[in-house]
């Protein structure tokens, strides 16, 4: 070490920490993830495409990596921001430590900073677009200001199609079971495939372009439709899919994005939120039931429930929607991860109820 | 779902007295307990035996009983109350077992009392082995192998069929009390023995031992809905083997995966819900560090003191949201105070926590240091930073142990590698040390790992320190200055390293400098509205802030020690409430977790920091103090109170140049003589022909002592040029190159304690205490009578007077405690210290009058006759005993002397001193019989008085046992006497008697010297090991046979002292 690594913010504001990474720049929206484990699982959560993710938590890397923790095969964040990183992992089933993972992704990891201090930032004023710079020589305040100008040109990510850019290009069944799944991928984690394996379902992992022919043709007894990165408002395709599974009265789950997605298909709107809810610890209150579930979250948008789905839960810490159900159709959607990788396990009951429902 | 509304009044009990395994995190929970129901609307009727808690403050419950808690009492208490209800989880494993035995007599049903929050059956589950093996089982959750033994027998049989090594855990015990590990049928024994005795269901357990295993804690609640959550997992950097009291303590987790850590949480919240705890749980689990097999390995159904530890690491108030969850209310319906937002989340840290125990390693220099499945620690030191390394070392700084840092160790350094070695193989309190001196040697981190068993994760940290040392050492620079302190390096730590103040400065760093950051659950995602804060460096600094009102500055007393106890955080706590009142700003300066000070909602502004001249400085530039308080946290703060004033900060009351006066023995020597007190001779010695010139010209006996000292550590009485010799060789290794003092002894005089107030003007003595024992007892190990009960009126004023002139002559301002002797019909002068006194709490609930209040009152510059004080309150007899930690300190005498031992006090109030003296012994765990065998055995020259003792407990109905010496005396002084052969005249001889249960009591008054080897010491061991009441002192005896004449304990009567506060 080390390379000088600026944080540059849309707002101005700028912060230089250090790197192990060689010299790059790259951008994203930068978010900021509460979450004390599970490292490596938001790393390779294509949810964060197109954002730079800085996790809170200050020693990250302590238990290394483990090819068992990938959620799917890329690291998908453009950039990794921590207060420091461990270097000597210590974990009977670590294989490789955290750098050397994050290098052999080609991540820009930026280290040395004060993440409480961008934290709170990013807590008053939203989250915003940001650009990594990792040099050899310190910037001059010229190249700086140069800086701060680009990244308040350059597009938003969440204004891509960020789906595009993660899901798979072709269908593909990957399991047989006594309940067939199709699995509309916007962006999916490996663990909501695994609870669904678990569970002895069939899956087939479709494009989110598929059209409803393609989706009849597996014969579904059920739909997930799965998490992603972006807004769901731009996610045309799949919305439009969904309708038609709808109008098919086809069983149907929804989880993060696709429970934004599932709602927009109902007639629903979705909004932006300040800075979203990312991180292991957000409690979520069943309204039927008066339970809590602590539950594992990673979003930027939220539903506003204006359709005939009845909202299920809420968030407990500002009374968001984080679940939906129709009064008379089989369709239910969770705002938060059931899956849980990382965060708690309270959740994976759900799927049991999608596995009765179909 | 709401509270409950068919209760109104709420029984809590409390923990007692300050011991090894229960320290003062149980004044911290049962305050919160306390405050909670009192806020809710509910009546609060509180039992607790220790009179330095704040719990026990009339404001704190509605109805306070300063009371033993022993069933009995208990339920005197309760018919006199009639509460609605019990709330047992609050007073750790005493307030506990007390519950569990009043429901087994049936005691609560009787009283229709019902019990709240975790049930009964659910205690019982957690704490009766057997119970919880079988619920764990049918949970499916594995636990080590291990079956119960009620006899030695039965132990032998558990331990083949299970292999050794095994664990034995005697039920019901604390802190591991009388377990250990047993690696042949030979250790088996010797522990089991020991263990089925201090059982109180002589009911041991043993376990296959999973020593080198790691070792992880969860913190989980639970409400009556069957929400669960995880408030915090803790990691030990110690491996199983070491009792996690003993333990250095890592929050969060560091070094379990997503998947591994939700595992465990998971298993955690099963266990909570198969127990059916409502409120508060602690969950521990041993995993194998190669295989990640996992077992559980116990659960505390209670708030405990690793739930103190986890509300300070999180800021989340455990012991507050559990209260509420036992009257009903639901984790969702609560809200967390700090964000606003719902108590039903888990908290996100994003800092590092590190705990470390404080041992009585210094005060007992005999005592075994190797730590085990056993507590020695009194209490311990929490730090937090943004690094491992710089809460370690932060920690370490905290401890008061004169250590900068982990790299401050020297001697350790210098050891042989063999010893190095051995040291890392055998845990002692210095292992730590020992680690960075292994770095040092040469030694890599996988050898380090093999020896120690500690996760490789924290040596690589440690590591990670001695690197940046060394290259400290060859050649700083400020961008590697930066890292030592983002390390935790303090400056003066620094600078012992070579490095030049100007290379600190924060100029060579764009934004970065030293800043506090806030403790506020949630990681910065949620604005906080508590300040609660920690050093570190960084950006921005969360605690800068504008200025309102005057503000002043708390600073308090560290980890519980012997000799600084619990009552100096009654001190501080009441210091910061008295200012508040005032309409100042207070701002706390604290690291013990366990205590209410630490509580963020205690003072306006908290900031957890070491104790050392340079964070505490740090802090009072950061907040801009108008003052700063140092005379509640006991001698942490009043050293203090130099640097904090060569600063620039205004010390609050007394002014350093009188403290300083007082520190001087010949300055103050002078002081006393011009005003005509009369105090001991003494002299100053610095080599050994000084010391014995000195002792000669005084006469001995003398008592010596290093000129400075805390609790009178390496304190002696000498009565010959021999002994003298002896001590001065051992003190120098304790106090380096601080001279010796020498004082003439006062043989038989009666001491007294005076608490007074002083605002420069005026002085109120709040309270005069007769010791029991005579002087040359430490006065924090003597038991203590107010009022004075055998003291003339003329000495009264005597002592009065010279209060008065002391504390006008030499300016007090504030508190002083002056301690007095009475010597041949003549009053002399102790010692005299300008601050809070260790008997501040007991004098103010003794006598009604808030002392630490006015204190603070009148530093802050209000005067005595404005205040409208009350009158002292002294219609009952108030008698405080200390207790002692024999009988987990293995090896120690159990006698008393000019060293302070007791780790804490109880106070009891009766209509008599012998009632209130019968009671505080009960309190304070001693079981007087009422009938039985007698064993004196005394020094010659209690022989005389023996003989009054004798009579009187003949007169009693009990039967005499002596050994020859005493025995012949007493018989030719006409008593009928049983003689028993000495320890070394060989068998049978007392030892033989004592097991055999012949011996309901034991007087013995030892011999002096320094070794701990003679026939006295053995018995008084095995008193304390078979738990056989003993006395060591003649004047307690005649006060404790005196209380068995004119007490029955069944007549013994309760009082309330909330009552006598609104009389």
């Amino acid at each position: 070490m080390k390379n000088y690594a600026y944080l540059i913010l849309e707002d101005g504001l700028y912060i230089c920490g250090r790197s192990r990474t060689k010299p790059t720049q790259t951008f994203g929206e930068l978010v900021f993830n509460t979450s004390m484990t599970g490292y490596q699982e938001a790393l390779t959560d294509p949810s964060y495409k197109g954002q730079i993710l800085m996790l809170t938590y200050p020693l990250i890397g302590n238990y290394g990596t483990n090819n068992n923790w990938q959620e799917s095969e890329k690291v998908h964040v453009e950039g990794f921001v921590v207060s420091s990183l461990t270097t000597h992992p210590s974990n009977s089933e670590c294989s490789a430590d955290l750098a050397a993972f994050l290098d052999s992704h080609n991540t820009p990891l930026v280290e040395d900073i004060d993440t409480r201090y961008l934290t709170t930032h990013i807590r008053e004023k939203g989250v915003m677009d940001c650009t990594i710079k990792i040099t050899e020589q310190p910037l001059t305040q010229q190249e700086i200001a140069e800086l701060v100008e680009k990244t308040k040109e350059q597009r938003s990510p969440s204004e891509r199609d960020l789906i595009s850019e993660v899901a798979i290009k072709r269908d593909i069944t990957i399991a047989t079971g006594n309940k067939h799944v199709v699995l509309i991928d916007c962006g999916y984690k490996k663990s909501i495939v695994d609870e669904l394996k678990k569970r002895g379902c069939g899956i087939t992992i479709v494009r989110p372009d598929a059209t409803i022919d393609d989706v009849l043709t597996y014969k579904p007894d059920g739909v997930l439709v799965s998490n992603g990165p972006g807004d769901p408002a731009r996610a045309k395709t799949v919305i439009s899919l969904v309708k038609d599974c709808v109008d098919h009265h086809i069983p149907l789950f929804g989880i993060c994005l696709g429970h934004q997605i599932i709602n927009l298909a109902m007639g629903s709107k979705t909004y932006k939120m300040k800075f979203g809810h990312r991180g292991a610890n957000q409690p979520v209150l069943d309204l039927q039931t008066k339970t809590i579930a602590i539950t594992s979250q990673n979003h930027g948008f939220a539903v506003e429930c204006t359709n005939e789905m009845e909202v299920t839960h809420i968030n407990l810490n500002d009374k968001t929607v984080e679940g939906t159900r129709h009064p008379e159709l089989p369709i239910f959607t969770t705002q938060y991860h059931p899956e849980a990788h990382p965060g708690p396990w309270d959740s994976r009951t759900l799927f049991d109820g999608f596995v009765e429902m179909m | 779902m709401g509270k409950r509304t068919d209760i109104k009044k709420i029984l809590l009990i409390g923990s007692g007295p300050i011991v090894i395994g229960q320290a003062a995190e149980f004044d911290y929970s049962g305050s919160q307990a306390c405050r909670t129901l009192k806020s809710e609307g509910y009546e609060v009727v509180l039992i607790n035996s220790n009179p330095a808690t704040i719990q026990t403050d009339p404001s704190f419950a509605d109805r306070v009983y300063i009371e033993p808690t022993t069933p009995e009492i208990v339920e005197k208490i309760i018919e006199k109350e009639k509460p609605d209800a019990l709330l047992a989880t609050m007073g750790g494993q005493t307030g506990l077992n007390v519950a569990v035995a009043l429901h087994e007599r049936g005691v609560l049903e009787k009283h229709g009392v019902k019990i709240i929050g975790t049930p009964i059956e659910a205690i019982t589950q957690g704490e009766d082995r057997e119970l919880f093996a079988s619920l764990m089982k049918k949970i499916g959750e594995p636990i080590p192998k291990s079956a119960i033994a009620t006899t030695l027998y039965d132990a032998q049989q558990a331990a083949e069929t299970i292999g050794y090594p095994v664990v034995i855990r005697p039920a019901y015990t604390l802190g591991g009390t009388g377990g250990g590990i047993a690696n042949n049928p030979i250790e088996l024994q010797q522990i089991v023995e020991q263990g089925l005795l201090q059982s109180p269901e002589h009911q041991v357990l043993i376990e296959k031992c999973l020593t080198g295993w790691y070792e992880f804690e969860y913190e989980v609640m639970r409400d009556n809905a069957d929400n669960c959550i995880t408030i915090c997992s803790m990691e030990n950097v110690d491996p199983m083997g070491i009792h996690t009291g003993e333990s250095v303590v890592v929050a969060p987790a560091q070094t379990l995966s997503d998947a591994q850590h939700q595992q465990l949480r998971s298993a955690a919240l099963k266990i909570i819900r198969a127990l059916g705890v409502v409120g508060g749980c602690n969950i521990q689990f041993a995993v194998n560090p190669k295989t990640w097999e996992y077992a559980v390995i116990e659960v505390n159904p209670r708030v405990s003191r690793s739930s103190a530890l986890a509300s300070k690491a999180t800021g989340y108030p455990i012991a507050k949201i559990a209260t509420k969850l036992s009257i009903g209310w639901r984790l969702d319906e609560i809200k967390n105070d700090i964000t606003q937002t719902s108590a039903a989340f888990e908290p996100a840290l994003d800092y590092v926590v590190v705990k470390i125990p404080r041992w009585p390693f210094d005060k007992f220099r005999y005592l075994d240091k190797r730590l085990g499945t056993q507590m020695k620690s009194t209490g311990e030191v929490m730090a937090i930073g943004r690094t491992f390394e710089e809460a370690l070392q932060k920690a370490i700084r905290s401890l008061e142990v004169k250590r900068e840092g982990i790299t401050d160790a020297k001697k350790e350094s210098s050891s042989t590698l063999k010893k190095i070695k051995e040291r890392l193989k055998i845990a002692t309190h210095k292992r730590l040390f020992y680690i960075y001196a292994a770095f040092r040697n040469g030694l890599d981190v996988d050898e380090i790992a093999e020896l120690t068993g500690i996760n490789r994760f924290f040596l690589q940290k440690i590591k990670h320190i001695y690197d940046v040392e060394q290259q400290l050492m060859y050649k700083p620079t400020p961008s590697m200055v930066k890292d030592a302190l983002k390390l935790g390096f303090s400056r003066e730590q620094l600078k012992s390293l070579g490095v030049s103040e100007e290379m600190m400065q924060w100029q060579h760093h764009a934004k970065e400098r030293k800043v506090y950051k806030m403790v506020d659950t949630c990681a910065g995602e949620f604005t906080a509205h508590t300040p609660y804060f920690y050093s570190t460096t960084g950006i921005s600094n969360d605690a800068s802030c504008q200025k309102q009102k005057k503000k002043i500055a708390v600073i308090g007393g560290g980890p519980i020690r012997i000799g600084q106890g619990i009552e100096f955080d009654y001190c501080c706590v009441h210091g910061v409430l008295a200012a508040r009142e005032m309409g100042f700003e207070t701002v706390m300066i604290n690291n013990n977790p366990e205590t209410v000070s630490t509580d963020y909602d205690v003072s306006d502004r908290l900031f957890f920091e070491p104790l050392t001249g340079e964070d505490v400085i740090d802090v009072l530039k950061n907040e801009g103090v108008d003052g700063v308080i140092v005379q509640f946290g006991g001698q942490t703060s009043i050293n203090l109170a130099k640097t904090v004033e060569n600063a620039g900060f205004k010390v609050l009351g007394t002014p350093t140049k009188s403290i300083d006066l007082v520190e001087d023995r010949d300055k103050c020597a002078r002081l006393l003589s011009n005003l005509g007190i009369r105090q001991a001779e003494f002299g100053i010695a610095h080599c050994l022909v000084e010391a014995q010139e000195v002792a000669n010209k005084i006469g001995y006996p003398v008592l010596v002592r290093p000129s400075y000292v805390l609790g009178g550590r390496a304190m002696q009485i000498v009565h010959n040029d021999e002994e003298l010799r002896d001590y001065i060789h051992e003190a120098t290794k304790v106090a380096g190159e601080h001279p010796i003092l020498i004082d003439k002894f006062l043989e038989n005089a009666v001491e007294l304690d005076v608490d007074a107030v002083c605002d420069g003007e005026d002085v109120l003595i709040a309270g005069i205490m007769e010791h029991i024992e005579e002087a040359g007892v430490h006065s924090g190990d003597s038991a203590c009578v107010l009022p004075t009960q055998h003291i003339s009126e003329e000495h009264i004023r005597v002592i009065k007077e010279w209060t008065k002139k002391i504390a006008l002559e030499i300016g007090v301002v504030g508190l002083l405690n002056v301690q007095f002797a009475i010597h041949d019909s003549q009053v002399y002068v102790l010692e005299i210290n300008p601050r809070a006194s260790r008997t501040v709490p007991f004098v103010s609930k003794s006598t009604g009058i808030p002392l630490a209040k006015i204190g603070t009152m009148v530093m802050l510059g209000k005067k005595l006759k404005d205040l409208n004080i009350r009158q002292a309150r002294l219609d009952y007899v108030s008698v405080k005993v200390p207790v002692f930690p024999f009988s987990k300190l293995g090896g120690v005498d159990p006698v008393l002397g000019p060293e302070m031992k007791s780790t804490g006090e109880v106070m009891a109030m009766g209509k008599t001193f012998a009632e209130a003296f019968y009671k505080a012994l009960i309190a304070a765990g001693m079981r007087l019989p009422t009938k039985g065998n007698v064993f004196i055995s005394v020094k010659k020259s209690d022989r005389k008085q023996s003989v009054v003792i004798a009579k009187k407990f003949k007169e009693l109905g009990f039967n005499i046992y002596a050994t020859p010496g005493t025995g012949a005396y007493l018989r030719e002084h006409g008593l009928d006497v049983e003689i028993v052969n000495k320890v070394s005249a060989g068998t049978p001889n007392i030892l033989d008697l004592m097991k055999k249960n012949k011996i309901d009591l034991i007087i013995n008054t030892p011999t002096t010297g320094l070794r701990p080897t003679t026939d006295g010491y053995l018995i008084r061991r095995k008193a304390v090991e078979l738990n056989i009441p003993y006395i060591t002192v003649l004047t307690t005896a005649n006060v404790c046979v005196d209380a068995l004449k004119q007490v029955k304990r069944s007549d013994l009567d309760v009082v309330c002292l909330s009552d006598l506060e609104h009389s």
